[in-house]
């Protein structure tokens, strides 16, 4: 989410899979396009068939190879190294969309001149690199900002000095906060300090022959790559790239996702039909799971959580460190205050900071893996996992499930007995006796619960389109919904603090929860199960009444506010999620339910479902027009100025303030959308700029680097230093104070062990396949798919089996410095081995969805990955690290 | 008006979401669990309860790289050899000119698992001889079938033959005339005057292909009187590009894969072998 973020101003995808028809050129990579979205795919395959190409970048030969019109192998970790020469090429050869990168980029905004002109050129590190920070080390950002007019340098926003940064940077310094005077610009992106010459100086060594020895792609086939895709990129042609965790799940995933950002803007392929970036998401609703959110740091709709580690006392306080004076963003406590009036309505007042203070403040990283890393060692006492099986799908899965077992309770709900909720029985570890069933204390509860048709409520899938589904029949016996759970969980503590006086009760006694009945007076058969359209109503927001509560129309519906623009920060309106809002709507004395449209069209579709924000389609999408608001080019209309109905128009919902006209002016002054001309499309951003530079937003660097998988077998040719400088590492040790990972002695990168790659020579990526979902928690308990991919297997070459002399499907046992496992080999001359200047590096694949329960068992690929982690996000990196295979004798 | 299915192999993603479909909306028995080792092909051929059949074929040699997927059924030939051996009348042919076979009816002679030159039919647990029905339920209750349906790149597409034939001769052309060397070779297997399956009339379900039809493990020339030799993802193993590989692939027993469900193990044909 930070690489698209920090880039445009919004984590989500910055176009939808309808555009995808519309492309000319279609880049997949860090993603398995064909076989992990096969529905999405069939808008690739309708470009391909008017003619567009389609290239494939991947470590394997996938389905989705299978149908590109130019497969490249990479090696699993070299992505920026590839995506950088790709800038490297464009730049070189001229071949950038000069119109659009000066205009709508901050190509030429000047930099703090402390940067420096060969900044990180040898030793890989930016200025402001702090080795010795405690706990570790981190960057400064100060030389990273821009310049301002009156010949100053902004101030960026950090968190304060001195405190441990262990958590990620917050969305207002991804959208950026810009702090003392107008951003000074060279439109001739001649200045050395303009951030076109610093990206120009930083990607010259990123070069074909680079490629061919860091990703072990051939240098012709790179080229091929580079030529189709400028040849596809400017104001007749466009070009789409698609992602998904195959980028995110590394120790620069953020930075992966920030290199494409930068290449799309440097073609001028954001915010045009056909272009744009298309993040992928893994799961059916992960994308809603960002947006309301399941995330430990953030507040729904992006907000930023209070903290201890900045100056979050009061909402003022709040307010003062987090709202940026310039761009959309600029509207934050609007839909701040509007979350604490829909979450503790009559109780958030004026007076009392609207119960800012009810709302904990996250003092470190709590995200998954430092979880269970607390969980490990002790810390953690309770957990819930409802619809995750972390037994197979976590990281260095056994100690997961040995931290499961030093628990003293554990509620799973699932819809089958998962590997999670049977940790204690069935595991590996109970199986080699290393953890014995009498030893463990946690007392596991189970609830069943029901399964999507059996549930009324909504997906927000891959491009923000949210679509509501109709329950078609109640769950079996005790099966109940996760809302039936959550809500009557809820309703139950508060009873139980019902009378409670103590001041840090209050939150729940003060907390709205009233979902009971349907506002559309549906009859459910259980009578107990919560409206999710009540909690949709609350999402979309309303106006509050003198009650404090909903305020109710002449007609005795609730007055609904039509979208974010009638939210407001003195407390007259309360809002669930803001960018949701508009979403649920009273049209003609009628609830509208967007979600649930169904018109579908040839193209964009508006009509069907809704997508956050206000239903545009494609983000950002006033840069389908030329500065002075007329289409690039026939070909590629999108949005465009009708100068004579003063608005602008097109194929999509304009993702600009709809009667701003081209020609208005910059008023930095003024703050708050006045601060952007009308030539500014990136809205969220501070400056209203796509950030090639980023002077905040991601805390490893202003502009991607290359550094090596922290588990790899070759040393970083790039530069000296070996891998992220700031990735995080996590050190879980059990009570007799053995290390999880051997390898992992400390949580600085500077100071860690390295891995012996004598001892794991093999590059290993993880995958999954169509035939299973995740963990197998919904596939390998049904038959029908189980039967399509039954076993655990592990992808190798032809070559390798044979210096290993292994035959197809004979057993091997795969080792990691986290343990071992076994498993069948699946020879395939879709693996091929890698040709890297004078070595060669063979590559192997295995997909994560077995473990010892279900239909089929298999062993967990995921046993084997390392606990390290993207210092943006704190995401692992399963994608790359090193194992050792030998035949099972 | 005859209906049949046009599979367009070039559009196939082997995403297997007919396979299950029509698994779902038959309750067909899943046949067992035992990696095949021969590509992401886990479930072999067609049988009595496999009624679509994704193959998966890899080439990868002599510098090509491919991997052909094609979703396999019943050719609802428009000759069709079991209807014609068939000795109980147990296999008709519908009012939409599909061929069926009616389960009451049929007393699991074998006649017609012999007769079919594709090797589409087996029995079924329960002894009776079955395959793909084109949908007949949901014909007649004016549904597509199953499969079409769930296919999400319309790499199978249902309706009138004739029109079928029509698009799919036009998409040859399309292909053909198309900058990516791989479609020079596209041809359909099934259609009138294709030099392949004009002894049994055409077929109402119909491929377009890119590799010579022994590679799908389809007969060159289907016969009215032939008998399937090998079950039809046999062929196309053994000229697959795994051999190449020299390694050894074992496949699964067929009468293991219906023990596993507790039902008959059925079949006398020994598909346990080193290559
Ligand atoms: S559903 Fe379509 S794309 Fe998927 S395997 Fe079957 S024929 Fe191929």
């Amino acid at each position: 989410m930070p690489g698209l973020g920090t880039s445009y101003g919004r984590g989500g995808a910055t176009t939808f899979l309808m555009d995808l028809q519309r492309t000319d050129c279609m880049v997949v990579m860090g993603s398995n396009f064909a076989e992990n979205h096969p529905v999405g795919f069939r808008f690739v395959m309708k470009a391909q068939q008017q003619g567009a190409k389609l290239i494939h970048i991947d470590p394997r030969f996938t389905r989705t190879s299978a149908l590109a019109d130019l497969y490249a192998p990479i090696r699993a970790g070299s992505d920026i190294v590839f995506l950088g020469a790709l800038i490297n090429y464009v730049i070189q050869n001229e071949r950038y969309f000069k119109d659009y990168v000066v205009n709508y980029t901050n190509a030429a905004t000047l930099i703090n001149p402390a940067y420096g002109s060969h900044n990180v050129d040898d030793d890989g590190f930016f200025t402001g690199f702090q080795p010795d920070a405690k706990p570790t080390p981190r960057y400064d950002t100060q030389s990273w900002q821009y310049q301002t007019e009156q010949g100053g340098v902004q101030q960026g926003n950090q968190p304060a000095q001195g405190t441990p940064e262990t958590t990620t940077s917050s969305f207002s310094a991804r959208v950026g906060q810009l702090l003392g005077g107008a951003p000074r610009t060279d439109p001739t992106l001649q200045d050395p300090n303009c951030v076109f010459q610093i990206l120009k100086r930083h990607y010259s060594r990123y070069t074909p022959e680079l490629v061919e020895e860091v990703c072990g792609t051939p240098r012709e086939t790179f080229l091929e790559i580079a030529r189709t895709l400028a040849d596809n990129s400017g104001p007749e042609r466009t070009a789409a790239f698609a992602y998904a965790v195959a980028w995110t799940q590394h120790t620069t995933g953020v930075q992966m996702i920030r290199t494409a950002s930068i290449l799309q803007l440097l073609l001028g392929n954001i915010g045009r039909p056909g272009g744009g970036i298309l993040a992928l998401r893994g799961h059916a609703t992960i994308q809603g799971s960002t947006d309301v959110p399941t995330l430990y740091n953030i507040l729904p709709g992006y907000l930023p959580i209070p903290t201890v580690q900045k100056n979050h006392e009061t909402l003022g306080d709040y307010f003062a460190a987090e709202t940026p004076p310039t761009g959309f963003f600029s509207n934050m406590p609007k839909y701040m205050v509007s979350l604490l009036k829909s979450w503790y309505g009559p109780a958030a007042t004026r007076e009392n900071d609207y119960a800012f203070d009810y709302l904990p403040r996250i003092n470190g990283d709590h995200s998954h893996l430092p979880m269970f890393v607390d969980m490990y060692e002790g810390r953690i006492k309770g957990f819930m996992a409802m619809g995750q099986n972390p037994a197979v799908g976590g990281q260095n899965a056994g100690m997961q499930r040995e931290a499961l077992a030093r628990l003293d309770w554990l509620v799973v709900k699932d819809l089958f007995l998962t590997e999670t909720a049977t940790f204690w029985k069935n595991a590996p570890e109970v199986q080699s006796g290393k953890l014995k069933t009498a030893d463990i204390k946690t007392e596991v509860f189970f609830f069943p619960a029901a399964a999507v048709p059996e549930i009324d409520g909504s997906y927000t899938n891959t491009f923000r389109l949210v679509q509501w589904h109709d329950k078609a029949a109640d769950p079996p016996e005790d099966a109940r919904s996760d809302m039936h759970f959550t809500y009557h969980l809820g309703d139950r503590l508060k009873k139980l603090y019902a009378n409670s006086t103590d001041p840090k009760d209050r939150a729940l006694r003060d907390m709205t929860w009233d979902y009971l009945g349907d506002p559309e007076g549906h009859e459910f058969t259980i009578p107990d199960e919560p409206s999710a359209e009540k909690v949709m109503e609350e999402i979309n927001g309303w106006k509050v009444g003198p009650d404090g509560k909903a305020a109710l129309r002449p007609d005795g519906k609730i007055d609904l506010v039509n979208g974010f623009g009638d939210l407001r920060d003195d407390g007259s309106t309360a809002c669930g999620v803001w960018i949701y809002s508009g979403i649920f709507t009273v049209r003609e004395g009628q609830y509208v339910n967007a979600a649930r449209n169904r018109k579908a069209d040839e193209y964009a579709s508006l009509g069907w479902g809704y997508a956050w924000p206000a239903n545009r389609r494609a983000l950002y999408n006033r840069a389908s027009a030329k500065p002075d608001g007329t289409p690039w080019s026939e070909r590629k209309k999108l949005v465009w100025w009708d100068a004579g109905a003063q608005r602008w128009t097109g194929y999509d919902v304009p993702d600009f303030i709809a009667n701003k006209p081209p020609t208005a002016r910059a008023d930095w002054a003024k703050g708050g959308m006045d601060a952007h001309a009308g030539t500014d499309p990136f809205i969220m951003k501070a400056d209203g700029k796509g950030w090639l530079f980023a002077p905040s937003g991601t805390v490893d660097g202003p502009l991607p680097a290359h550094y090596e998988p922290y588990e790899s077998p070759m040393q970083n040719r790039v530069y000296k230093q070996h891998v992220n400088p700031i990735t995080k590492i996590y050190t879980p040790k059990n009570a007799a104070g053995e290390l999880a990972n051997p390898y992992a002695t400390d949580a600085n990168p500077l100071k860690a062990a390295v891995v012996d790659t004598q001892k794991f020579p093999y590059v290993v990526t993880t995958y999954r396949l169509t035939e299973h979902h995740l963990s197998g928690a919904m596939s390998r308990w049904l038959p029908w798919l189980a039967e399509l991919q039954p076993e655990m297997f592990i992808e190798m070459s032809p070559q390798l089996a044979k210096e290993l002399n292994i035959a197809n499907t004979e057993m091997v046992i795969v080792e990691s410095p986290r343990g071992r496992i076994e498993c069948k080999a699946l020879v395939t001359p879709r693996l091929q081995p890698l040709r890297m200047g004078a070595t060669i590096q063979h590559q192997v694949g295995m997909p994560i969805h077995w473990g010892y329960e279900g239909e089929v068992t298999g062993a967990s690929a995921n046993d084997l990955a390392a606990l390290v982690a993207d210092p943006n996000v704190s995401i692992h990196e399963g994608k790359a690290f090193v194992v050792n295979i030998r035949k099972k004798s | 008006m005859a209906k049949g299915f046009f599979t367009d192999s070039t559009l196939c993603i082997g995403c297997k979401a007919c396979e299950v479909a029509c698994k779902q909306w038959n309750r067909l028995p899943a046949d067992g669990y035992a990696l095949s080792g021969n590509s992401y092909d886990n479930t072999g051929w067609l049988s009595g309860t496999t009624w679509r059949h994704v193959q998966f074929v890899e080439q990868f040699d002599a510098g090509q790289a491919r991997w052909l997927m094609n979703s396999d059924v019943c050719k609802h030939c428009v000759q069709a050899a079991c209807l014609e051996v068939c000795p109980t009348g147990a296999i008709i042919r519908t009012e939409f000119d599909t061929v069926y076979i009616q389960p009451d009816v049929c007393n699991g002679c074998r006649d017609c698992i012999a007769a079919c030159p594709f090797g589409v039919i087996e029995t079924n647990p329960d002894g009776i001889a079955q395959k793909c029905t084109l949908c007949y339920d949901r014909l007649q209750n004016g549904l597509e079938p199953a499969c079409a349906k769930s296919c999400p790149t319309e790499s199978i597409q249902f309706g009138e033959v004739d029109e079928l034939v029509a698009r799919a001769q036009a998409r040859v052309q399309t292909l053909r005339a198309s900058a990516n060397p791989a479609y020079k070779s596209a041809y359909l297997y099934g259609v009138p005057g294709d030099g392949y399956t004009e002894e049994i009339g055409g077929l109402n379900a119909f491929h377009l292909l890119l590799d010579t039809p022994d590679k799908y493990g389809l007969p060159e020339r289907p016969k009215l009187g032939s008998r399937a030799t090998v079950p039809s993802q046999l062929g196309g193993v053994l000229t697959g590009a795994l051999l190449a590989l020299g390694a050894a692939i074992s496949f699964r027993n067929r009468g293991a894969r219906h023990d596993r469900d507790g039902g008959a193990a059925t079949t006398t044909t020994t598909t346990t072998r080193e290559v």
